[in-house]
C-alpha cells in the first residue's frame, strides 16, 4: 500500500499513536494505581496522595492480609468452585453439545431439544423465582449453589455445538467402521480435534466462576461462605441502601477503612485473572468470532 | 430406538436435568405475579390476584423512574458500544508498526475480564474523598468534587465506564471484519488516486457495514439491559434518582424488602420485553445478515 508521506498524514499518524496510547494506558492505570495505594504508607494512602507511584513503599498491608483467615477462607471457596463448577459445567456442555451437533435427519429428538436449549437461553423467570427455587432446593450456604445454579451457559453450548458441526463428517465415519461406539467417538475423535474452541470455553467458564459474586450474595447466609468476589464487595465501601447519607457522612465512611489494606485484597484477587489472561487472550479472538464474521 | 440414539440420550441428560432444575423449574415460579404469594402457602396455592401488581407497578413513582433510567442508560450503552469499537478499530487499523498494534490489543481486552466488582471499588476509590481525582483538583485548587454521589453525573459516569470496559473487547468482532478486506480494493483506490480518507469512507466502511448491521440487529435485544452487575456496585442511596434501574429495584424489593410477587412482576416485564425483542432482532438478524446461531 502507498503510505502517506504528506503532513496531514504525518499529523495524523502522531495523533493516532497518541489517541491509542492513552487509551491502553486507561486500561491498565487503575490497576497500577490499586497496586500503589496497596504498597504505599497508610498515611499516604489515606490522604489521597497516591497518583503515579507509591508514596513510602512498605509491604504492611500484605502482611496484615498473611494473617487474615477469613480473606484466605474465602480465595479458597473461590478455588474450589472454580475447579469444581469448571470440571462440570464442561463435561456436560461437551456431552450435551455432540448429540444436539448430528443433524435431525441423523437424530430426531435434536429439534425438540434444541427449541428447548434457545428458549431458555433467550427467556428466563427472573431473579425472584429463581432465588426462591434455589432455595426450596435447599442449597442455601452450600458448595452446590455456587456450582449449579447459575444454570447452563447456553451460548457457549452452541459454540461448540457449531464447532463440532464443522469438523470434517469422514473421520467419524471412518471410526465408527472400525467399530468405534458414540461415546468413544465423543471422547477420542472430537473432542481431540476441538481443542480451540474448548480451550476458549474453559478459561470463559472459570473466568466466569471467579467473577461471579451475586449467587455467593443472596445465595449464602453466612459471611464465612463467601466466594472472594462477594467478599469484596462486602468491604468495599458501600452506602448500605435504604439508609439516607449526606455528602460529608458519606466521606466520612470512606475515611474510616484501611484503604491500602482495601488495596492489597483487591489486588490479589486479580492475581489469578492476570496470570491466566495471557493464555486466554491468545484463544478468545477465535471463540468470539466464530459464527460472527462470516466469510 | 438404536444404540446410538439411547447413547445420544445419555449424553445429553446431565445438561438437561441441569437446565431443568436452574432454568424451567424456575419459570414456574412466575405464577408469583399474579397472586399474592406467601412462602407458607407456595407457589400453588397463594391467592390469585390477577394484573394487581402491574397496576400498582404503573402508578408507584420508584418503578416509573427504574424503566426511565434503564431506557436511557442501555439505550446509551448499545450505541456507544457499537460507534466508540467502531472508531477503535479504524483507528489502530491504521497502525502499521505491528508490535505497538499487539500490545495495544492485548491492553485494551484486560478490563473485560475483570469482574464489576473489583472496577466499582477501584473507580469509586480513584474518584472518591481521597482518591486522584480529589488530588488532582486539590493541585489546581479547586474544591473537593464527590463524584459518585452526584445523581446529576452518574448515568455518564456509569456509561463511560462500560464503554471503557468493553471497547477492546468488542472491538474484536471490527478487527476480524478488517482483515477480511480485500488488499487489491485498497490498491486499485489508491492508484485511482483516492486519498487517505476517501479509502476509509469508501473501501473500509463499506467492507465494515454488515459486521455493523448485524451488531446493531442483535444490540436491539438490549434495551432493557443497564447492566445490574455495574450499577448494583457503583450505586448508593444519593444517586438512586438517576441510577436505579428495574434489575436493581427488582432485587431491592425482592430480596431486600422481600416483596416477592411485586419484585417478580417487575422481572417478569422485564423478561418478557426483552424476549420479544430479541426474538425480533434474531429473526431481522438471520433475514438480513444471514446470522444463524442455530
Amino acid at each position: 500500500m502507498i503510505e502517506g508521506k504528506t503532513p496531514g498524514a504525518k499529523v495524523f499518524k502522531g495523533i493516532n499513536y497518541i489517541i491509542l496510547s492513552v487509551l491502553a494506558f486507561s486500561c491498565l492505570y487503575p490497576l497500577w494505581y490499586t497496586f500503589c495505594v496497596s504498597i504505599s504508607s497508610k498515611a499516604a494512602a489515606e490522604g489521597g496522595l497516591v497518583t503515579f507511584y507509591p508514596i513510602g513503599p512498605n509491604v504492611q498491608a500484605y502482611k496484615l492480609i498473611m494473617e487474615d483467615l477469613t480473606f484466605w477462607n474465602s480465595f479458597r471457596i473461590s478455588v474450589e468452585r472454580v475447579i469444581l463448577g469448571t470440571i462440570w459445567s464442561m463435561l456436560a456442555m461437551i456431552m450435551m453439545a455432540y448429540p444436539l451437533s448430528k443433524t435431525t435427519r441423523v437424530w430426531k429428538p435434536r429439534g425438540v431439544l434444541m427449541w428447548i436449549l434457545v428458549f431458555c437461553m433467550l427467556f428466563n423467570g427472573g431473579t425472584i423465582p429463581w432465588f426462591i427455587t434455589v432455595k426450596n432446593y435447599g442449597l442455601i450456604d452450600t458448595m452446590a449453589a455456587l456450582v449449579f445454579a447459575g444454570s447452563v451457559p447456553v451460548f457457549n453450548v452452541l459454540l461448540i455445538m457449531n464447532f463440532f458441526r464443522n469438523l470434517p463428517q469422514d473421520l467419524e465415519d471412518a471410526a465408527r467402521v472400525d467399530g468405534a461406539g458414540p461415546w468413544r467417538i465423543l471422547w477420542q475423535i472430537v473432542v481431540p480435534c476441538s481443542k480451540p474452541i474448548i480451550a476458549t470455553i474453559i478459561l470463559f467458564v472459570s473466568v466466569g466462576y471467579w467473577n461471579e459474586y451475586f449467587q455467593g450474595l443472596v445465595l449464602m447466609n453466612k459471611a464465612e461462605n463467601y466466594p472472594l468476589q462477594t467478599y469484596i464487595r462486602q468491604i468495599s465501601v458501600q452506602i448500605p441502601v435504604g439508609v439516607t447519607l449526606t455528602a460529608e457522612q458519606y466521606a466520612q465512611l470512606a475515611q474510616n477503612s484501611n484503604k491500602s489494606l482495601e488495596a492489597a485484597k483487591v489486588f490479589i484477587s486479580m492475581v489469578p485473572m492476570l496470570i491466566v489472561y495471557p493464555f486466554l487472550q491468545k484463544y478468545f479472538v477465535t471463540g468470539i468470532t466464530v459464527g460472527a464474521v462470516k466469510e | 430406538m438404536n444404540s446410538s440414539s439411547i447413547a445420544y440420550w445419555i449424553m445429553v441428560l446431565p445438561g438437561y436435568v441441569w437446565l431443568f432444575l436452574f432454568s424451567i423449574v424456575p419459570m414456574a415460579g412466575i405464577i408469583m405475579a399474579f397472586e399474592d404469594y406467601s412462602p407458607k402457602k407456595g407457589w400453588f396455592h397463594s391467592e390469585l390476584v390477577g394484573m394487581k401488581w402491574f397496576e400498582y407497578l404503573l402508578v408507584i413513582p420508584d418503578a416509573k423512574r427504574a424503566l426511565v433510567n434503564t431506557l436511557i442508560i442501555a439505550v446509551s450503552k448499545v450505541v456507544l458500544n457499537i460507534v466508540v469499537p467502531l472508531i477503535f478499530a479504524l483507528l489502530l487499523n491504521e497502525v502499521r508498526n505491528m508490535i505497538f498494534k499487539k500490545g495495544v490489543q492485548t491492553i485494551v481486552y484486560l478490563p473485560h475480564f475483570i469482574s464489576w466488582v473489583i472496577l466499582a471499588n477501584i473507580i469509586t476509590n480513584m474518584l472518591g474523598a481521597n482518591g486522584i481525582l480529589n488530588h488532582i483538583l486539590k493541585l489546581i485548587g479547586h474544591e473537593q468534587v464527590l463524584l459518585m454521589t452526584l445523581p446529576q453525573y452518574f448515568r455518564q459516569l456509569l456509561i463511560g465506564t462500560d464503554v471503557w470496559k468493553e471497547f477492546g473487547y468488542n472491538a474484536v468482532i471490527y478487527l476480524a471484519a478488517l482483515t477480511g478486506i480485500s488488499p487489491n480494493l485498497y490498491e486499485a483506490a489508491a492508484i485511482d488516486g483516492a486519498s487517505k480518507w476517501q479509502r476509509v469512507w469508501h473501501v473500509t466502511l463499506p467492507g465494515l457495514i454488515p459486521t455493523i448491521v448485524l451488531l446493531t440487529t442483535l444490540a436491539m435485544g438490549n434495551v432493557l439491559n443497564a447492566g445490574f452487575d455495574q450499577v448494583f456496585n457503583m450505586y448508593n442511596q444519593l444517586v438512586m434518582e438517576t441510577g436505579d434501574i428495574i434489575d436493581t429495584y427488582v432485587y431491592r424489593v425482592g430480596i431486600t424488602n422481600m416483596q416477592f410477587s411485586l419484585a417478580t412482576a417487575a422481572g417478569l416485564f422485564k423478561s418478557v420485553v426483552s424476549f420479544v425483542l430479541v426474538v425480533t432482532s434474531y429473526v431481522m438478524a438471520n433475514k438480513f445478515a444471514d446470522y444463524n446461531i442455530f
